[in-house]
């Protein structure tokens, strides 16, 4: 080969690699600014007020120190109080029990609708998804009448004796969860639905076939192909339920705070931003190894890669 | 076709004879399971229908005995209510009339999971979630079996299909020969009385399936387990089955032994579906004659109620030019218009003096000089015996 065609050559390939880099920034560009700019930077500024001072009007103030992370941990001036670990333990088990019913109520909604003839099933998907184009401050407003003392629910749990006569079912947890989950079915039930809607059923058939029937037939034949929504209806309930404000701040009432409305208080109340942007990245770190060792659950249970976001 | 019989190994003989297995393995099938009742594996379909809509009958008053391990064989165009008929016995389906009786036992009230049959699906229906050895060792594992004996009988299933080396595997990294093979493995691990096969050769290529085929009809006749086939596919029916039964728009036309079908059909549809064939309306005359769009030929036994008569291609005797032998019946005269090469054999279209087409096989037993080419002029005979006659 003449040194003028490896030129010519070299010089192809570097076009080449020019054109390359030039779609990857066009195409990529728009959408790593936007996460740059409303993602990276507003979080790393969080991450910087976490180690200021408190000023006297809640600000952030030089000198730099750790303090608001201990109070994080529990420690303030006080000496230390288990408030933010029953905060935090309040926020996981909210959250995964909602997790839990979602995927309770979910099943047998997305099996009554994969089985319904095709032409009808958006429409049933639909009325799944209708409530969540409403505002959740709206619906859940709706909640606390459903709830409070003189509704026809919070009745029945007078009756049954589990709960005082003239209170409600809200304000309180039970409120809560019942707002979670309700807030939070549409999620659960859209990625489950598009898993079930590929359902092989020839595998059901030879599930049936091989000698299995009910809850056996469901769990070698139905549940495995359907892992992949589950999974990833699991991380689009439980991780927005874990640090939700709107449905603690309106249903939980003072005693039964979540994690979600102890930040906002710090931003909106009290306030304290390095104490709030503290516990906004104790959240983020939490949130982050709980999806990682997700992710290394899912991998064990097998092909469920294709479900992590 | 016929001469094609005599590739398959001694089973082909064996199709006259009906039921089935050979004397040899009957005894030893006997001897290694004395409490098997006669009627085990026997399929009996009564006045089976199912009806999906009022104009879409699936399957049309069905009934149909199926013996003891027979290899027998559902055939039938697509559509035509076969595999239906083969989900009513497994119980993914319902007949909406008649009754289907398994080893002597009513199934209508039996559900599929209950039943002593087992599937090997079209798509063969393989769990993607669980590896090989795992797939097949399922049934068992649903019936509660010890996991030694699961893991041996597994084992000896995957050896008999030379499919242990893939035990570790998942479906998803086997190719299609092999994922077959798992699929029968899984079905037949759990000794069934009855195997039902839904067109599982279909996605294979033509040689894998030919080598399937007879595997599967030797793992039939070793095992002795009644196996009911469907396919759509005549050639696979004649290599595999002990018996047929040809399936048009829900209703069962006609059942018996492959060499019965294919020389005595019964109808213009079956004599169509099976083979090739030159078929024409025709009607009696005295003296063991009748009148046919070719001309007047004589027929061995005429029938004057049965007004279609049918001669299979091959079956017909072409001579060239001043080759014909003399004082024979049904000797007619015509040019050849066609000729397709098949290797094995040679398929014409001659075009007889009176404009009547006829379509003849020949087969390719002499020097390749000595074919017939178009233009040339033959003289076609058509032997009585030869001719069928049949329904409408």
């Amino acid at each position: 080969m003449s040194a003028a065609a490896a030129s010519l050559r070299g010089r192809a390939a570097r076009a080449e690699r020019f054109g390359r880099a030039v779609r990857l920034w066009v195409t990529a560009g728009p959408g790593l600014a936007w996460i740059v700019a409303f993602l990276v930077l507003p979080s790393a500024i969080l991450l910087g007020i976490g180690f200021f001072t408190s000023g006297s009007y809640g600000g952030p103030e030089l000198p730099l120190t750790l303090q608001p992370l201990r109070e994080v941990a529990g420690y303030s001036i006080l000496g230390w109080s288990s408030g933010n670990i029953t905060v935090l333990a309040r926020s996981l088990v909210q959250a995964m029990s909602a997790g839990v019913l979602t995927v309770l109520f979910a099943y047998p909604v997305v099996f009554f609708i994969v089985t319904r003839p095709p032409a009808a099933r958006p429409l049933l998907l639909l009325f799944i998804v209708l409530p969540s184009w409403t505002n959740q401050v709206v619906r859940t407003y709706a909640w606390m009448e459903l709830l409070g003392p003189e509704s026809a629910l919070s009745h029945l749990v007078q009756s049954l004796g589990l709960l005082q006569p003239h209170l409600g079912l809200f304000p309180g947890v039970l409120a809560m969860q019942i707002g979670l989950t309700y807030n939070y079915l549409p999620y659960m039930v859209v990625p489950l639905y598009a898993a079930a809607e590929k359902l092989d059923w020839a595998l059901v058939e030879a599930g049936r076939d091989l000698y299995a029937s009910g809850p056996r037939l469901f769990w070698n034949t139905v549940f495995p192909q359907t892992l992949p929504g589950l999974l990833s209806g699991i991380i689009l309930v439980v991780i927005p339920a874990f640090g939700d404000y709107v449905v603690p701040t309106l249903l939980g009432g003072g005693k039964s705070m979540m994690i979600g409305s102890l930040i906002a208080s710090q931003f909106l109340e009290t306030p304290n931003w390095p104490y709030g942007a503290a516990l906004t990245i104790f959240m983020l770190v939490f949130t982050c190894a709980g999806l990682f060792a997700f992710r290394v659950l899912s991998k064990r249970l097998g092909g469920a890669e294709e479900s992590m976001m | 076709m016929p001469r094609r019989r005599a590739d398959i190994p001694a089973g082909g003989l064996r199709l006259m004879a009906g039921p089935v297995v050979s004397a040899a393995m009957k005894a030893q099938h006997t001897a290694s399971r004395p409490e098997v009742a006669e009627r085990r594996g026997q399929i009996i379909l009564e006045d089976i229908s199912r009806v999906f809509a009022a104009d879409a009958i699936a399957v049309d008053r069905v009934n149909l005995v199926v013996h003891p391990g027979e290899f027998f064989t559902l055939l039938g165009p697509s559509g035509c209510g076969k595999t239906t008929l083969l989900r009513m016995i497994a119980g993914f389906e319902t007949p909406d009339s008649g009754r289907i009786l398994v080893s002597g036992r009513e199934m209508q009230a039996v559900p599929a999971h209950h039943r002593p049959v087992n599937t090997v699906f079209q798509s063969y229906a393989l769990f993607p979630h669980l590896s090989v050895a795992e797939n097949i060792g399922f049934g068992l594992r649903m019936r509660r079996i010890a996991r030694a004996e699961r893991r041996t009988r597994t084992q000896r299933i995957m050896e008999l299909l030379q499919i242990d080396a893939f035990a570790d595997r998942n479906p998803a990294q086997l190719s299609g020969g092999q994922r077959q093979r798992v699929a029968l493995a899984r079905a037949l691990v759990n000794e069934p009385e009855v195997v039902l096969l839904d067109e599982p050769l279909s996605a294979l290529d033509a040689k894998l399936r030919a080598e399937l085929q007879v595997e599967l009809m030797r793992m039939q006749k070793r095992l002795g387990m009644t196996f009911i086939f469907v396919t759509h596919d005549q050639h696979e029916a004649l290599v595999m089955s002990d018996r047929i039964g040809v399936m048009q728009r829900g209703r069962l036309l006609q059942v018996g032994p492959v060499l019965d079908v294919y020389e005595r059909p019964s109808s213009v549809f079956v004599a169509e579906f099976l083979g090739l064939s030159n078929i024409w309306p025709v009607s009696a005359l005295p003296g063991g004659l009748i009148e046919t769009p070719l001309g007047r030929l004589a027929i061995s036994a005429p029938d004057p109620a049965r007004g279609t008569a049918m001669i299979r291609p091959e079956k017909i005797w072409m001579y060239g030019e001043g080759g014909a032998p003399a004082g024979r019946a049904n000797m007619l005269a015509g040019v050849v218009r066609e000729a397709i090469y098949m290797g094995a054999s040679t398929q014409y279209r001659v075009e007889l003096e009176n404009g009547a087409p006829l379509l003849v096989y020949d087969t390719n037993n002499q020097a390749a000089e000595r074919s017939w080419r178009p233009g040339e002029a033959v003289t076609c005979e058509l032997k009585p015996e030869n001719i069928v006659l049949i329904g409408a």
